[in-house]
């Protein structure tokens, strides 16, 4: 990456930037060069070499603790099937799907619904009455708490023997061990959470609508509801498109609930990240855990082409 | 308002049902984090007590003492606040740098090197575990909090370069052409000239990435064994059995991490929103 520095040489020494406007520009260019040079340093380093590394391991087979020993075995870490008909690449392995099915039932319901709660708040805090200040700032405290802390919230909530929820509303169900129940579970957490976050980008782009359209509106009795359905919503699409982009993506790449929740093993059957891990950290496989990752990387990249393309999202 | 003369019974109808929503928004949103306050301060025997008994059950300190008696609890605040605190200085210096060149700056291949660094902070830190890990070994920095540090830039530095960016943009340019017609060079206008009308921004973009930076699990679980940090600390916080989770002190540590970031976005709060939408909203 660094290769698409500028390459205009420095064409004039700094005395002579007066001379020539071209020199300036240069010089300028240049300069625009070394104060890039640290970041695209540091991305290189730990971004592109890496995931250079594991597109290289993918097509390998290797043990974690011997990375040096790697044979090129092609696609067979994704799909392999031995002379005695078992299957070994990943792709062959249910569990995989069973993780995919589940981080992509998690990832719709869960970006729906806090668009749905943050969508609410959001216009409950743009409308004046008391204590507006106060959800204001009530609203940012789950985003302020770490996941992690919010999954043993929930844990503990959830308990079936003196939970709050799991003891005090269901009476003693475990939701978290039934693998049906547990994925809602898991949802309910991710939409608290993040609800707050959703709702402050929402209001954001709730006050940057022009005040007069409403009035304009209430002249014309235009009721309430359909200002919303025919004036806010439409007007919101932009801001409300990015914030559904990057939640989707974030909710794709889902983990430390569902590992914190749920344990390593139920983890692995519940996000395609935690399916991941398993196989390359806990069982050591380099090869197909570098797999694994690359097919991750491309599923949330294709996802990335297809919101911007069917929505036109433009990032500035 | 009209309502209020025309039809006063459907008016404060509507209110009621209004302000009743509000409760409902300030229960779901507080509640959670407020009956884990609760426990934190309850003992473990209380813990079986009906929702109402357990809420008036006396108050102990027992697993606030349990928790700061706990070695690899401090050990992990110190690796945390020193992987946090790193990984965001590194992040402000590069990402001031950038978004300088990024806002200031006409070049070619700019639009391309803005969405290589947007490109990064919607990657999946997954894709880089099995590369990453395979360095850090290499390098021996296994267990070793410059690893972690390092290793955290992938997050920091794409998500400071951006908001920075777009804070930079707005600065009017008259302060840097001055700079610049005085022969000021461009680390100097940089420091002398910008850092001071960017501080605001400064702040808060560090503190953001300070809170992901002190959130994240993955690469922390990965990169540590013994020198873990805080987050991984609480996840595997056990009692003296497998079975026997001790909720007391585990809500008690919970509450430990969380009240710093609680405060702070609370004192920063205008900052913070600001910081979020030109990070989110922007890009």
């Amino acid at each position: 990456m660094t290769t698409n520095a500028p390459t205009q040489p420095p064409t004039a020494p700094p005395m002579g930037r007066k001379k020539k406007v071209r020199g300036i520009e240069g010089a300028r260019a240049w300069q625009a060069f070394w104060l890039l040079l640290p970041t695209l340093i540091a991305i290189a380093l730990v971004a592109g070499f890496p995931l250079y590394r594991t597109i290289f391991f993918s097509a390998q087979e290797a043990n974690l603790t011997t990375p040096d020993q790697a044979t090129f075995i092609g696609f067979q870490n994704f799909w392999f099937t031995t002379a005695e008909g078992i299957g070994l690449g990943f792709m062959q392995d249910p569990q995989w799907w069973t993780a995919v099915r589940n981080t992509l039932i998690f990832t719709v319901f869960s970006v729906a619904l806090e668009t749905v709660f943050g969508m609410i708040i959001a216009l409950v805090v743009n409308s004046a009455f008391a204590g507006r200040s106060f959800l204001r700032t009530a609203m940012l405290v789950p985003w302020a708490i770490p996941t992690v802390v919010s999954a043993q919230m929930w844990a503990y909530m959830y308990n079936d023997s003196f939970g709050l929820i799991g003891q005090g509303v269901l009476g003693g169900q475990a939701l978290l061990a039934d693998s049906g129940t547990a994925i809602w579970a898991m949802i309910a957490v991710d939409v608290w959470k993040t609800t707050s976050f959703m709702a402050l980008l929402i209001l954001a782009g709730l006050q940057s609508l022009p005040g007069d359209m409403y009035e304009a509106a209430d002249m014309d009795g235009a009721s309430k509801w359909t200002q919303f359905w025919r004036m806010t919503l439409p007007l919101l699409r932009p801001a409300l498109l990015v914030a559904l982009v990057f939640r989707s993506l974030d909710a794709l790449r889902v983990f430390d609930i569902m590992y914190v929740m749920l344990g390593a093993n139920v983890a692995a059957s519940t996000s395609m990240t935690g399916y991941a891990r398993q196989q390359l950290i806990d069982n050591q496989l380099l090869g197909t855990g570098s797999a694994v990752s690359v097919a991750i990387f491309i599923i949330i990249m294709a996802i990335v082409v297809i919101y911007v393309t069917a929505f036109r999202v433009k990032f500035d | 308002m009209y309502l209020k003369r025309t039809n006063p019974g459907m008016y404060y109808l509507q209110r009621t049902l209004f302000y009743l929503l509000v409760i409902v928004i300030t229960l779901y949103l507080l509640l959670p984090f407020g009956w884990a306050v609760l426990t934190s301060f309850r003992r473990a025997t209380d813990l079986f007590l009906p929702p109402l008994q357990f809420a008036f059950a006396p108050t102990t300190l027992d697993n606030y003492t349990q928790v700061f008696a706990n070695a690899s609890f401090r050990r992990g605040l110190l690796f945390s606040t020193i992987v946090a605190v790193g990984a965001v200085a590194v992040s402000l210096l590069f990402g001031s740098f950038a978004a300088y060149a990024l806002g200031r700056f006409r070049f070619r291949g700019k639009q391309f090197i803005m969405y290589i660094i947007l490109a990064v902070s919607v990657f999946p830190q997954i894709a880089v575990l099995g590369g990453l890990f395979t360095l850090i070994t290499r390098f021996n920095l296994f267990d070793n909090p410059i690893g972690l540090m390092v290793s955290y830039l992938i997050f920091t530095i794409p998500f400071t370069v951006w908001v920075l960016t777009s804070f930079v943009r707005d600065i009017p340019g008259e302060l840097e052409e001055a700079a610049l017609v005085d022969g000021a060079s461009p680390l100097q206008t940089l420091f002398k000239v910008l850092f001071p009308v960017m501080m605001p921004a400064l702040v808060t973009t560090g503190l953001l990435a300070f809170i992901n930076a002190w959130n994240e699990y993955l690469f922390a679980l990965t990169f540590m064994s013994t020198n873990r940090t805080v987050p991984v600390v609480i996840a595997n916080y056990s009692g003296a059995s497998q079975f026997d989770q001790p909720w007391g002190p585990i809500m008690a540590a919970s509450i430990v991490v969380t009240i710093p970031l609680i405060t702070l976005v609370l004192i920063f709060q205008r900052n913070i929103v600001s910081g979020l939408t030109a990070g989110a909203v922007k890009g």
